[in-house]
């Protein structure tokens, strides 16, 4: 596929998802996977790391729609983080942040999770 | 300016869908039209292929995609030409983005983004051939306008 890749990391107890290329039709499935990858492993704290994802298309929101009431029923949640601002666009044309936790960077992104983690204790 | 129109045909497949975006993106830098409009009119460009390989071709990799790009003084048409399952609009309701996530699914927001993104978005069967027509009116999408 070459134009799109997804790194992993992990700060704590959240898992971050950085992403870098474009993500479209042919490309979402390899972030489908990636997210499937945290299910399996039962990580459902999740930052998405978009600082260095060119494009977006509806096949890729399609894939956070798909998996974010699962993951929440599991107590975690997606967040995502760092966008370009042509990006962030195309959420906000299909109000995503409405649905989302969209913040500027990762260190904001995980910051959300522990503080819930601090309030719950 | 004297109208300019360029050709492409891919396979109907996605991973075709970059060469598709490159196209759209190479001509319009070339004619001078504003960053943001360039890169609205390929988000529209991108789904309105998209759809057509998954709907229309139902992924089958076996047939094409012919595109038209037309860039005058009054606006910019890009015509998407397939032989498969016609697009039925009657049949198309705006998506719920909230509802969707409830339900696990996604369908219709790259309609939607077309929409949203393009002064006008129309569907025509005739015989064998569909064919969809996205247009953005000029003259307001100049660099350094």
């Amino acid at each position: 596929m070459g134009n799109f890749s997804v790194g992993f990391r992990d700060r704590g107890t959240v898992k971050v998802l950085s992403l870098h290329g474009e993500l479209d039709a042919h490309t979402a499935s390899e972030l489908e996977a990636a997210i499937q990858k945290c299910k399996d492993e039962h990580d459902y704290r999740i930052v998405v790391n978009g600082a260095s994802l060119q494009y977006i298309s509806s096949a890729g929101l399609g894939v956070f729609m798909a998996f974010i009431e699962e993951v929440r029923s599991k107590g975690g949640d997606i967040k995502i983080a760092g966008l370009q601002p042509k990006v962030f666009n195309v959420f906000d044309l299909l109000g995503f942040p409405m649905l989302f936790d969209i913040v500027d960077d990762e260190d904001a992104a995980v910051a959300l999770f522990e503080r819930r983690t601090g309030e719950a204790n | 300016m004297a109208a300019l129109v360029h050709n492409l045909a891919i396979p109907s497949s996605t991973r075709h869908l970059k060469k598709v975006r490159q196209f759209v993106l190479g001509h319009l830098v070339n004619a001078g039209v504003r960053d943001v409009v360039v890169s609205e009119i390929k988000q529209a460009v991108d789904e309105a292929c998209a759809n057509v390989i998954e709907h229309a071709y139902l992924n089958n990799p076996c047939h094409e995609l012919d595109l038209m790009l037309r860039i005058d003084a009054r606006q910019i048409t890009i015509r998407i030409r397939d032989s498969g399952i016609p697009f039925d609009e009657r049949n198309y309701r705006e998506p719920d983005v909230r509802a969707l996530t409830k339900r696990r699914r996604s369908g219709g927001l790259g309609v939607h983004i077309m929409r949203r993104l393009m002064d006008d978005v129309q569907y025509r069967s005739k015989g064998d051939t569909n064919e969809i027509c996205l247009t953005k009116l000029r003259p307001n999408d100049l660099d350094g306008d």
